[in-house]
C-alpha cells in the first residue's frame, strides 16, 4: 500500500522547495545578496575604516565571502524555520514520511546551493574589481562548509526554542554583532585585546581569519580556525539535536 | 484474519498542570470504517487524535495505531496514516499547488496533486499564496495534503469547520469514497448531522472520557419509545404537562419553545399535548412524531452550560 518515496528524492525535493521559498521572500534575498555585495562594493571602493592594507579588496573579499555564509547559513534560516514552526508547518511537515534528518538535510542543501551561488556572485564581482585570490580552495570549500554546519545547527537551535519573533530579533542582533566582531569589515587588532581575543572565538572570526589565510596571504588555514569551528559545529548539532522542537 | 482495528486506544490519560485533558478515555476505531468523535470544546478531542498521530504522548494507558505504537513506531506509520490538523500547518508564503505537490514527492505513489485541486474545487487558486487562500480553502488544502499520500488511515480534526456548503459536501464526498475503497477514518466534529451521515461508529466525549458510543442508530434509539417535539411559546410549565398526560412521559425545553416529549407515543398521546395546550390558549407549532437527533443525545449527555 502506501509507501515513503526514496530518502534521496525526499531531501531533494525539500532542498528545493526551500529553495523557491527564500528566492520569493525579499528579506531572504536582501540578506543573502543585496548585503554581501553592497558591502563587498562599498568597502572595496570606500575607504570606511582603516584596514591597514594597500590591496582592499583581497582584504575585503573574504571577509564578505564569510559574512555571506553567516547571513545564509545563519540569519536567513533561523528566522525562516521559526516562522515555519511557528505555523505548524514543521508540526505538519512531521507527519510525512520525510524524516527529521532529511528536513535538515534538505535545509543544509538549500543552504549550500544559495552559497555556492552567493560565492559565484561575490567571487565574480571582486575578481571584475581586481580580486586575485590565491590557491588552496578546497580548504577555503572545506571552512565554509563545516561554518555552515555550524551556523545551521545554532540558526535552528535559536528557531526551534525561541518565539518566531524573538528568533527573527536575536538572528538579526547576532548578525550585526558578528558582522562587527568577526574581523568582516575592519581587522580585529583594532579592537581592545580583551575583545579580540573573545572574538576569536566566534565561529564567524574563525572562517573570516581562515578564509583570509588561505585567499589573501596564500598560507594553510590556522589549526585555531578549524579548532573553533569544529568546537561549536559539534555543540551546535548536539544542542539542536537535544532541544530543537517542531511545534 | 482477525482485522486489527485501526486504532485503539485504551484507559489514555494526559494531564496539563492540574488539568485533566485526556482522563481515562478508551475508544476503538474499526479498520474500513469512519469513527466520529464527537464533544463540546475542550473535551480533550484534539488531545487525544494529537496522542494517536504520535505528536504528544498520554501520562498513562495505551494507544495502538494500526497494531503499532504512534511514537515508537513513528517512521513505519507516517507513509500509512493521513493527518489533518486543527488548525495551521502550511507554509504561508508557498503557493498551494506548490505546497501539496511537495508533500505528494514524499509518497512513492500519490495521487496526482492536480486530481486533488480539482476534486476539492482549489485549482482557480492553485497559484495563490498559502496566506492569501481564505479559511475555507486552506483547510481543504490541508485535507488535501492529508489524502494525497493514499493513507490506510486517516485522522481528520474538525474537517468542515468553516466550509460553505458546497465545499462540505465535497468532503463528505470524498470521506466516503475512501471508505468505499479501504480507507479507516477518525474524524471530529461538532456538527451532527456530519457525524449521523458520515459516521459507522460514534463516540461522545466530554471532559477527557468517553459518555457514549456505538452506531449513530444504536445512539438516537431509545428503546421502543418515540419522541414527539413541537414549538409552542417559551416557558412552559412542563412539568404540569407531564403530570396532566396519562402515560409516563419526559418531557424537556430543548432550546427556548423547543419541546422534546419522551414517551409511548399513540394518536391519545398527541391529542393529550394539543388539547392540554389550548386549554392555555397555546398555539402548538411544527408538532412532529420522530427520533431522537444526534443533537438531542449530545445535548442530553453533555449538558447544556457552555464549556470554558
Ligand atoms: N498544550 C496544552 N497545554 C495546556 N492545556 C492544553 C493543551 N492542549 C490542550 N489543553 C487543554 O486540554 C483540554 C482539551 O483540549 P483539546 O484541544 O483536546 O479539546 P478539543 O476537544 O479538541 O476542543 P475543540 O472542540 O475546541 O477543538 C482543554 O481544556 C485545553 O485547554
Ligand atoms: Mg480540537
Amino acid at each position: 500500500m502506501s509507501a515513503p518515496a526514496p530518502l534521496a528524492r525526499m531531501v531533494r525535493s525539500q532542498a528545493r522547495f526551500e529553495l523557491r521559498l527564500a528566492l520569493r521572500n525579499g528579506e531572504q534575498l536582501l540578506l543573502m545578496l543585496v548585503i554581501p555585495i553592497g558591502l563587498l562594493l562599498l568597502l572595496s571602493q570606500v575607504e570606511v575604516v582603516d584596514i591597514g592594507t594597500t590591496h582592499r579588496i583581497d582584504f575585503v573579499t573574504p571577509g564578505v565571502l564569510s559574512l555571506a555564509v553567516l547571513s545564509t547559513a545563519f540569519t536567513s534560516l533561523a528566522i525562516a524555520t521559526g516562522f515555519e514552526r511557528r505555523y505548524g508547518a514543521l508540526k505538519r511537515l512531521g507527519a510525512t514520511p520525510l524524516p527529521r534528518s532529511g528536513l535538515l538535510a534538505g535545509k543544509a542543501l538549500a543552504v549550500l546551493t544559495v552559497e555556492a551561488a552567493q560565492f559565484a556572485l561575490i567571487g565574480g564581482l571582486a575578481a571584475a574589481l581586481g580580486w586575485s585570490p590565491h590557491g588552496l580552495w578546497p580548504a577555503a570549500v572545506a571552512l565554509a562548509v563545516l561554518a555552515t554546519i555550524a551556523f545551521v545547527s545554532l540558526g535552528l537551535l535559536m528557531a526551534g526554542t525561541m518565539r518566531a519573533e524573538a528568533t527573527l530579533a536575536g538572528a538579526n542582533l547576532l548578525f550585526l554583532v558578528l558582522l562587527l566582531s568577526s574581523g568582516i569589515s575592519f581587522p580585529l587588532s583594532r579592537l581592545p585585546s580583551g575583545v579580540e581575543h573573545a572574538a576569536r572565538l566566534l565561529p564567524s572570526t574563525a572562517l573570516t581569519d581562515g578564509l583570509r589565510a588561505v585567499l589573501q596571504d596564500g598560507d594553510a588555514v590556522p589549526l585555531r580556525c578549524w579548532l573553533v569551528l569544529v568546537v561549536w559545529a559539534l555543540a551546535g548539532v548536539l544542542a539542536a539535536a537535544r532541544w530543537f522542537r517542531w511545534d | 484474519m482477525p482485522a486489527t482495528p485501526a486504532v485503539e486506544v485504551l484507559d489514555l490519560v494526559k494531564t496539563y498542570g492540574a488539568k485533566r485533558a485526556v482522563d481515562g478515555l478508551s475508544l476503538t476505531a474499526p479498520a474500513g470504517s469512519v469513527t466520529a468523535v464527537l464533544g463540546p470544546n475542550g473535551a480533550g478531542k484534539t488531545t487525544t487524535v494529537e496522542v494517536c498521530e504520535g505528536y504528544r504522548t498520554g501520562d498513562s494507558g495505551t494507544v495502538r495505531v494500526l497494531g503499532l505504537d504512534p511514537r515508537r513506531d513513528r517512521r513505519a506509520l507516517s507513509s500509512r496514516v493521513g493527518v489533518m490538523l486543527q488548525a495551521g500547518g502550511a507554509y504561508p508564503a508557498a503557493r498551494a499547488d506548490e505546497l501539496l505537490r511537495h508533500v505528494a514527492s514524499l509518497y512513492a505513489d500519490p495521487v496526482r496533486p492536480d486530481e486533488l485541486l480539482e476534486r476539492l474545487g482549489l485549482q482557480a487558486v492553485a497559484s495563490t499564496a498559502v496566506r492569501r487562500l481564505s479559511g475555507g480553502q486552506q483547510q481543504r488544502l490541508a485535507l488535501a495534503m492529508a489524502v494525497v499520500g493514499r493513507p490506510e488511515l486517516l485522522f481528520l480534526d474538525e474537517p468542515t469547520a468553516g466550509l460553505d456548503p458546497q465545499a462540505r459536501l465535497a468532503t463528505w464526498e470524498l470521506v466516503q469514497e475512501l471508505r468505499a475503497q479501504g480507507v479507516s477514518i477518525v474524524l471530529t466534529t461538532h456538527a451532527m448531522d456530519e457525524a449521523e451521515r458520515l459516521a459507522d461508529h460514534v463516540v461522545v466525549v466530554d471532559r477527557g472520557q468517553v459518555v457514549a458510543a456505538g452506531s449513530p442508530t444504536e445512539l438516537t434509539r431509545n428503546g421502543s419509545e418515540g419522541l414527539i417535539r413541537f414549538r409552542a411559546v417559551p416557558g412552559l410549565p412542563v412539568d404540569d404537562l407531564a403530570r396532566a398526560l396519562t402515560t409516563q412521559t419526559t418531557i424537556e425545553e430543548v432550546a427556548p419553545g423547543t419541546y422534546l416529549l419522551h414517551g409511548q407515543v399513540d394518536p391519545q398521546l398527541l391529542a393529550s399535548v394539543t388539547s392540554w395546550c389550548a386549554g392555555r390558549g397555546v398555539l402548538v407549532e411544527d408538532l412532529r412524531v420522530e427520533q431522537r437527533s444526534l443533537e438531542d443525545v449530545f445535548l442530553s449527555l453533555t449538558g447544556r452550560e457552555l464549556r470554558t
